[in-house]
């Protein structure tokens, strides 16, 4: 121990430990931990040793979850979901309350625990996890108490299969666990194989405040477990982790009708232009990357910086660098802790080696690592190619990549030249810029002149292949509710396509002048690339030909959508002027249009084109209306939510209500600035195609509903296959509902099997389509000068 | 060991560069970051044990030990002094293993710096002399000027000066760095400490480029505040000059140094500036000759907490010497 004199000749921090004895103690008073199933502790049948990540000793032993295991606790769940779910929202709120404040009362607890399982430093879990659990669990207190009134009819979703990621074990489960407890779910959470046991400590959190049994159950295993957990007979999964294991869980759950929420990996620009502060920037990054071992879905993970500045924000960032303290995470002053587990050290190691093999320059803080446990020092690329490794993957440790741009177009650019879509980070000291940006950047979170800052009362989550789904706010609470379903029956199958002359009874007298119903593509008329037709039959026999679309027609139709940008930026007065003007003209040929619809077999056809009509309306009048909120989050924030449109859409139509069915779909969608490839009727399209004119005369912009007739479910497996469109309704049978949710998972597009309703009621019209038409985007604002 | 007041001229002392406004133009400071920075720098480190007791020391080394009230006599400067030479009670000193410490200097009005100067005598503890009309910085530039040779003429090493802060907030960068620099050729030998009295700048940004014009001018020392304001030392405006006269040294070379002063009563506060130089600026700014704490009762309570760490029991500070 040197003694003050010699400190006063260095001033060196020395050690300042967290106490973690009474962690120790608990653990080792445990022996192996079983699930926690129906409010008691079971045994496990296997267990597996968790390690501590900052030692490599085996500080626990937990239950290997089997399918069994996973199958008891689903029951114990759904056996507690009538009694959970009718409770008033204010028995809810209080147990939620109740968890919220013992949590409190055993922070330390907790944060230390969370080191030694998870090896974050102890700064982190005792001044930003533990707290922002506290947090979630109060603000879900208070919407279980409201949710009668906040959200009218709507109610829970079932049993909910909850699966969460090592990188922040107590924080992820209460983003999980909270919000469906509000809402009235029960749930299984399997916590992560390699960081169970905040979990296990909050299931006896649950105990201790009486939380009625089986209504939070927690199995803990590997990924087999999750499996098991995806597979069981649960209503609703929500996953957090990489985008790699996402894809199978919406290939596997495809078709069952289980709800899903899908928090996935990222790769987020954080854009620095040459008017930003420079040294805000600089902490900015080390909250984004070097924040928790850089083991964050959202961060930073590529810094993006105007040309003119680069070189000084490189210099700032390496002689920052160099003040970081690595090392042992229950030191009060460590401000980066150990790697979870040596195979995600390993992952880092070689992911960095091939980016420097690949051409890109590391600087790495010099640090001296301690001798045992997964410690990585952190740093930064230079050099870095856009198609190096390292620009590309999600490293999940803590390293960043540093690029330039010239312009903010380039930057733009840049930012969203990426497949996930989770978060941004934008400085600059011109808030028209911010804004601009983040506008533009596609991320289901923005941050200006910040990072990294969380709330309960603002959603998270992601665009693209970062998943969809929010969690927290009011956006977050949906995902827990469910409306009624509406009542229909199922689809029959569309009938099959004949593309052969139909031969007709000779006419008498000189015919009518033939029309040609083609494909509407980019706002103008294009017959079908295959060159075949195919018989629309009616009631009097044929109604005519339409033409018979194919994938390279689907793909030239995202074309013209893509192009037709616009509409997304054009105001909400804007669209519901052209919304209106349709319905004008929808109105004006009224007469023509139930003709058509009568042919086509509609015996209501008068009223179809009626509703039509009032749909146009209806959705023109939301155009400017269904709008954001600003969510109240943290002193000195203003964090905008805003629903924005997915981009391009596919929407495949009912093969009923010809008219009604495509136009009841389509409205919302374009109504929030969305672009539609739409499939109309399989059978009956003519109505449809007799809009091509209505849509020309009412100024609807090229490209912004492309319509391709045919084969639906073809024609739907192209779009749900596309990668470059954002989201897929479809309004058909099972199989092709399933078919469309499995094939979505190549992007994680967003899907929504709309079930099978009564297109002229009520159930055909409302905010749940605007809703399922938008993804909120959180923009944080700080402000103070 | 002894752990004397380092010399004031460690350092090649810092003459100055024509205004250059191109050098702070451009600097942007946002506050909601800074702020943040600054919330989180003691969150991020912590001194236990020896290493506390040691931090605390070094801040006793540091203190300008501050005495500016309209009722200061020569007694009570004397009596100031005698704290100043004796800062810490020997028992607690035999228990730190310290045979020798003192305070960085002592700070005073113009007309007590020869009680002071006389109180200090063969201590090597420098006299801090408050000069060109504090508070307010109002009277008119020759009398300011006066007093500033005044002080120096009384035997003060250092003249702790104030700013024109209409030259700042009327963004008047040309008028504040003349008058700064005929202050500091006004003080000859003895070095410039320039209060940029923050709390009447009202941004950062006015802050940062308060503080560059500072030490464009020749300022030896940038200061936060007189004490006098409604707002004095924060460490979001002690971050934003810190990092203004990190970016100075990166330009000429020149160290400077910096004081906040004012509403910094407690040791956990002298360890807060402390980790804030240490972290942003390095070791040689935990030294007396380029840090300097402007306050009193703090060392009353740096004395309890060291009491503390010798004795193993709370203190009362009824058994302290008074400053």
């Amino acid at each position: 121990m040197p003694t003050v004199s010699q400190i006063l000749t260095t001033m060196d921090y020395g050690p300042a430990p967290e106490a973690s004895g009474d962690v120790v103690k608990w653990l080792k008073g445990h022996g192996p931990f079983g699930h926690y199933i129906n409010g008691a502790f079971a045994k496990a049948a296997t267990a597996f040793p968790v390690e501590n990540p900052a030692t490599g000793e085996v500080i626990a032993e937990v239950g290997q979850g089997s399918a069994a295991d996973v199958a008891a606790a689903v029951a114990a769940a759904r056996a507690a979901l009538p009694g959970w779910s009718a409770l008033p929202g204010h028995a809810r709120a209080k147990w939620l309350y109740a968890i919220a404040r013992t949590i409190q009362k055993r922070e330390r607890f907790l944060a230390v625990l969370e080191v030694l399982d998870n090896g974050k430093p102890i700064r982190e879990t005792r001044d930003i996890d533990v707290p922002l659990v506290a947090r979630h669990f109060y603000h879900h207190a208070g919407w279980a108490e409201m949710l009668a009134e906040e959200f009218p009819g709507a109610g829970p979703v079932g049993v909910c299969g909850q699966i969460i990621p090592w990188n922040f074990p107590l924080l992820m489960l209460a983003w999980k666990i909270a919000p469906a407890l509000a809402a009235g779910n029960t749930v299984v959470l399997k916590p992560a194989e390699y960081t169970p046991l905040t979990a296990l400590a909050f299931a006896e959190i649950c105990a201790e405040v009486g939380l009625p049994k089986g209504v939070v159950n927690i199995v803990t295993g590997d990924g087999d477990t999750g499996a098991a957990l995806v597979a069981a007979p649960v209503d609703k999964i929500a996953f957090t982790g990489s985008t790699e294991v996402g894809r199978i869980i919406r290939a596997a759950t495809a078709g069952t009708g289980k709800k899903l929420t899908l928090e996935l990996g990222g790769k987020s620009p954080f854009v620095v232009f040459a008017d930003a502060d420079l040294d805000g920037a600089v902490e900015g990054v080390v909250d984004a990357i070097w924040f928790n071992q850089g083991q964050v879905c959202c961060a930073g993970s590529r810094i993006l910086v105007e040309e003119s500045v680069a070189t000084v924000l490189t210099a700032k960032l390496q002689a920052r660098l160099a003040t970081l303290r690595v090392g042992d995470p229950l030191d009060k002053s460590t401000d980066v802790g150990a790697i979870v587990h040596p195979v995600q050290l390993a992952r880092i190691n070689d992911l960095v080696a091939q980016g420097q093999a690949e051409g890109a320059v590391l600087h790495q803080a010099e640090c001296a690592l301690p001798a045992k446990g997964s410690f990585f020092a952190p740093g930064f690329f230079t050099n870095v190619a856009p198609a190096n490794v390292v620009a590309e993957v999600e490293i999940f440790g803590p390293v960043a990549t540093l690029t330039t741009f010239r312009t903010l177009d380039e930057a733009v650019e840049l930012a969203n030249n990426t497949r996930y879509g989770l978060a941004a980070s934008i400085w600059s000291e011109n808030v028209n810029l911010c804004l601009d940006v983040a506008s533009k950047v596609k991320a289901g979170v923005v941050w200006i002149n910040s990072t990294n800052i969380f709330d309960a009362g603002a959603g998270f989550g992601g665009y693209r292949e970062s998943g969809f789904g929010r969690e927290g706010g009011r956006e977050g609470m949906w995902e827990y509710l469910k409306l009624p379903e509406p009542k229909g029956r199922a689809e029959a199958a569309p009938k099959p396509l004949n593309t052969a002359p139909v031969v007709q009874a000779p006419r008498k007298g000189e015919p009518a002048i033939d029309r040609t119903a083609k494909l509407h593509i980019g706002g103008a008329q294009k017959r079908p690339d295959s060159g075949y037709s195919y018989a629309v039959m009616g009631r009097g026999g044929l109604s005519g030909l339409a033409g018979l679309g194919n994938r390279k027609d689907i793909r030239n139709a995202v074309e013209a959508a893509h192009k037709a940008g616009g509409w997304g930026k054009a105001t909400g007065h804007n669209r519901a002027q052209v919304l209106y003007y349709i319905g004008e003209n929808l109105s004006a040929r009224a007469v023509e249009f139930t003709a058509r619809l009568r042919e086509a077999g509609v015996s209501a056809a008068s009223a179809e084109v009626e509703t039509a009509i009032r749909r146009c309306f209806f959705y023109a009048a939301q155009a400017d209306k269904f709008d954001g909120a600003v969510h109240a989050t943290k002193s000195a924030h203003v964090t905008l939510a805003m629903p924005e449109p997915y981009g391009v859409m596919g929407i495949a139509c009912p093969n009923g209500a010809p008219l009604l069915g495509f136009l009841s779909l389509v409205l919302p969608a374009i109504a929030m600035g969305n672009r539609v490839v739409a499939v109309p009727s399989q059978n009956q399209p003519l109505a449809v195609t007799d809009l091509y004119q209505v849509f020309d005369t009412s100024d609807l912009p090229g490209g912004v509903v492309n319509i391709v007739t045919g084969v639906r479910d073809e024609l739907t497996r192209t779009l749900a296959d596309h990668d470059d469109v954002a989201a897929v309704w479809y309004a058909g049978g099972a199989d092709g509902a399933a078919m469309v949710e499995k094939a979505s998972a190549g992007n994680m597009k967003v899907t929504w099997a709309v079930a099978p309703r009564d297109w002229s009621g009520a159930d055909g019209q409302g905010r749940e389509f605007l809703r399922r038409a938008t993804q909120v985007k959180n923009i944080w604002v700080p402000y103070g000068e | 060991m002894s752990a004397a007041p380092h010399s004031l001229t460690n350092h090649p002392r810092n003459p100055g560069v024509p205004l250059q406004t191109d050098w702070f133009d451009a600097v942007a400071v946002n506050t909601s970051a800074a702020e943040r920075r600054a919330a989180t720098l003691t969150t991020r480190r912590t001194v236990k044990k020896e290493w506390q007791a040691a931090w605390l020391v070094n801040a006793v080394r540091c203190i300008d030990l501050t005495t500016l009230s309209g009722d200061d006599t020569d007694d009570r400067v004397a009596r100031l002094c005698a704290k100043a030479r004796h800062p810490i009670a020997d028992h607690i000193m035999a228990g730190l293993g310290i045979d020798h410490l003192t305070t960085g200097a002592i700070c005073v009005y113009p007309t007590m710096v020869p009680a002071a100067v006389k109180a200090l005598a063969g201590s090597g503890i420098p006299v801090a002399s408050v000069a060109t009309g504090f508070p307010a910085g109002l009277m008119p530039l020759p009398l300011r000027l006066a007093e500033i040779r005044y002080s120096v003429d009384q035997g003060a090493d250092e003249i702790d000066i104030v700013i024109t802060r209409a030259h700042v907030l009327a963004g008047n960068w040309q008028a504040l760095y003349d008058e700064m620099a005929q202050m500091r050729e006004a003080c000859g030998a003895a070095h410039m400490k320039a209060i940029l009295a923050t709390g009447e700048l009202r941004t950062l940004r006015n802050v940062y480029h308060a503080s560059m014009v500072a030490m464009q001018a020749g300022a030896d020392f940038i200061k936060t505040s007189t004490g006098k304001e409604g707002v004095n030392a924060t460490l979001p405006v002690s971050l934003v000059m810190v990092r203004a006269l990190r970016d100075y040294g990166e330009r000429t070379g020149f160290r400077i140094g910096f004081k906040p002063a004012g509403g910094m009563k407690t040791a956990k506060d002298a360890l807060a500036w402390q980790i804030l130089m240490k972290e942003e600026l390095g070791m040689p700014w935990l030294q007396p000759d380029l840090f300097r704490i402007g306050a009193s009762s703090m060392l009353g309570d740096i004395e309890r907490q060291l009491e503390h760490y010798v004795t193993g029991r709370y203190a009362a500070s009824s058994r302290h010497a008074l400053a």
